[in-house]
């Protein structure tokens, strides 16, 4: 169940389609002494508006393979871009240090690259505490690359909170599998 | 010009095929034991109209958990007119209340005659001809249920106001949000904004108008506020980090809202022509979900700066800053009732995260639902019923509930899931 959002996490299509669904308010004025009902709400319709897809701009990619997940010394970005965390936390797993160690490596030697940490917490409580928490891993992702030596301008935090689950399902697989940074380059 | 027709056709079948499928269904969960026995009698005359008149009155009523309809099946007889009426055959079934019309067509549109009557006191308590236009019917159905509520209960109908929400579908890369505004009932759906992006946090301007709400269209979130009538819409901010949890002050002229851009989530105050910000809170915590008191004077949010999230209310004239939920490890997203003396939440128990009721007099916290992941509770413009969302199988649905928790019901959607529904203001 990883998550494919970090492959080309510029590559997604904008295609966002604004409607413009005429949603006047119930403009009833009756009800007054005659008990008359002027139901005028309207039906317009508006035209669709469609973004281009914006293209994604591979960065590295010219290294020689040799493809240890998340252990290349060569250009290449690191293979696990995905870490992990408890429940209601934003501490580093110990587990995941190393493939927050590549990845601050990669970053320091590709001084052009730059990541966009992407946090997400598990369904449970509101959406926007939620947001919250979940840029608080982001960020704790963050601070433990900097004191890794990655210079702040090549890392950006986004949090999408509850938004966007990798897993569905109300159990604590899929629980576990949402509480997640993503490297997103 | 063809071009343009043809343009405009493919939008209005794309609406047309939305609309299909985002009504949502009405299931009653709980009736309130304390319910008025009331009789709406089918409106004679209406038989071939596309709306049955006098269900949907019917519906209303029991929704709002104050009334309990009889069942058609239980009629003895149809009466049309105040004049029909056998009080003694409705007494015997034990019906306190009874509405009884007719109904005809008026060129394009319909005429529609109903009364009220107390049948204890056998007494005419409301009687009104009501016209609506083709297309409105349900409407003018909607407005027959205000009368009717309010004569009863004294309290304001809110059967003509509209929810927005938010529908998605898909997982992980490929979902599709969108945001849409619908009646109370759950019907007459129209798509505002869709987009592979999160979309959340809708959030009605006091004249229901507007609405806010945060878009991550362009990759990164953002507020956006968009004129329902034209469509047209503006970006109200886009900071680097959250932008968060918009709410219209009453006056209509400001937003609260929570923003990152200083490095952790802290409430601010935009002043919408201006553009000018006011920062309201500042700790080294999360501090989001505003929500304004209805006499403007102070704010409601949510704050983890003691530990776990708890509901703050900030004064604006002090500066204070006060916490307000002690029941618990967690109370979120609290909503003010519309008289300001209650709020209503999100709280953590042994089963899970329902919505609550706190009287900031008592501070005593009741729980209202009986559901695990219940989230957004928004209230009724008249402060009767709170909707939220909620967990129906493994799909997202809204539910709702009377802010007694005595009656509940669920609006089931028959794709993808609803969530983040926000009731608009009284709009007529």
């Amino acid at each position: 169940m990883q998550p494919k959002r970090g492959l080309k996490p510029y590559a997604r299509t904008l295609a966002v389609a604004l409607s413009l669904a005429f949603v006047a308010g119930c403009s009833s004025s009756g009800g007054t002494q005659d008990g008359s009902m002027d139901g005028t709400r309207g039906g317009g319709a508006g035209g669709g508006v469609a973004g281009s897809g914006v293209s994604g701009s591979q960065v590295g990619g010219t290294g020689i393979g040799t493809g240890g997940a998340g252990q290349q010394a060569d250009g290449r970005i690191p293979q696990q871009r995905t870490i992990y965390f408890e429940f209601d936390s934003d501490r580093i797993r110990s587990e995941f240090e190393s493939v927050l160690a590549s990845h601050a490596r990669y970053l320091r030697e590709n001084g052009g690259a730059r990541v966009v940490l992407q946090g997400h917490t598990d369904e449970r409580g509101t959406r926007e505490y939620n947001m919250a928490l979940g840029e608080r891993r982001a960020r704790s992702v963050e601070r433990f690359l900097s004191v890794q030596g990655v210079s702040p301008s090549q890392m950006e935090v986004v949090s999408y909170g509850e938004e966007r689950p990798a897993a569905r399902g109300q159990n604590e697989e899929a629980h576990a599998q949402n509480r997640r940074v993503v490297f997103a380059y | 010009m063809k071009a343009l027709m043809t343009s405009w056709l493919a939008a209005v079948l794309l609406l047309a095929s939305s609309l299909a499928q985002a009504n949502l269904t009405i299931e009653i969960t709980r009736g309130s034991d304390r319910a008025t026995p009331i009789a709406v009698v089918p409106f004679a005359g209406g038989d071939d109209f596309p709306e049955d008149v006098a269900q949907v009155i019917h519906d209303n009523l029991e929704r709002s958990g104050y009334f309990a309809p009889l069942p058609r099946r239980q009629m003895l007889d149809r009466p049309s007119d105040s004049s029909e009426v056998r009080y003694g055959s409705w007494r015997g079934l034990d019906v306190r209340y009874l509405v009884v019309g007719s109904a005809s067509r008026e060129g394009d549109g319909f005429r529609l005659r109903y009364e009220l009557m107390d049948v204890s006191g056998e007494r005419r308590m409301l009687g009104e001809l009501v016209t609506a236009d083709r297309g409105e019917l349900r409407g003018a159905a909607h407005y027959i249920s205000d009368q009717i509520f309010e004569a009863i209960t004294g309290i304001r109908g809110a059967f003509q106001t509209r929810i927005a929400y938010v529908t998605a579908q898909g997982l992980g890369d490929n979902m599709q949000f969108t945001l849409y505004v619908a009646d109370a009932d759950g019907r007459n759906s129209q798509q505002v904004l869709s987009s592979p992006e999160p979309i959340l946090s809708p959030a009605w301007s006091p004249d229901g108008r507007r609405l806010a709400y945060v878009s991550f269209e362009t990759e990164r979130p953002a507020i956006y506020i968009q004129d329902l009538a034209s469509g047209q819409r503006v970006r109200a901010t886009s900071f680097e980090g959250i932008n968060g949890a918009p709410a219209w002050s009453p006056d209509g002229r400001r937003l609260a809202m929570s923003l990152s851009k200083e490095g952790r989530p802290e409430i601010y105050v935009m002043d919408i022509a201006s553009r000018d910000f006011q920062r309201i809170t500042n700790s080294s915590s999360i501090d989001t979900e505003p929500a304004w008191a209805p006499d403007g004077r102070s704010l409601l949010f949510t704050s983890d700066r003691s530990g776990g999230p708890q509901l703050y209310r900030h004064d604006f004239s002090s500066g204070e800053q006060k916490r307000l939920t002690f029941t618990g490890n967690y109370n979120a997203r609290g909503r003010f009732s519309p008289d300001g003396e209650a709020i209503f939440l999100i709280h953590r128990s042994s089963n899970g995260f329902q919505v609550a009721r706190q009287d900031l007099d008592s501070g005593r916290l009741v729980v209202l639902s009986d559901s695990r992941f219940d989230e957004s509770p928004s209230v009724a413009p008249n402060g009767t019923m709170v909707i939220f969302a909620t967990q129906q199988g493994n799909s997202g649905v809204l539910g709702a509930v009377t802010a007694d928790g005595r009656a509940s019901f669920r609006l089931p959607s028959a794709s993808g899931d609803v969530r983040e529904p926000a009731w608009s203001p009284f709009l007529n």
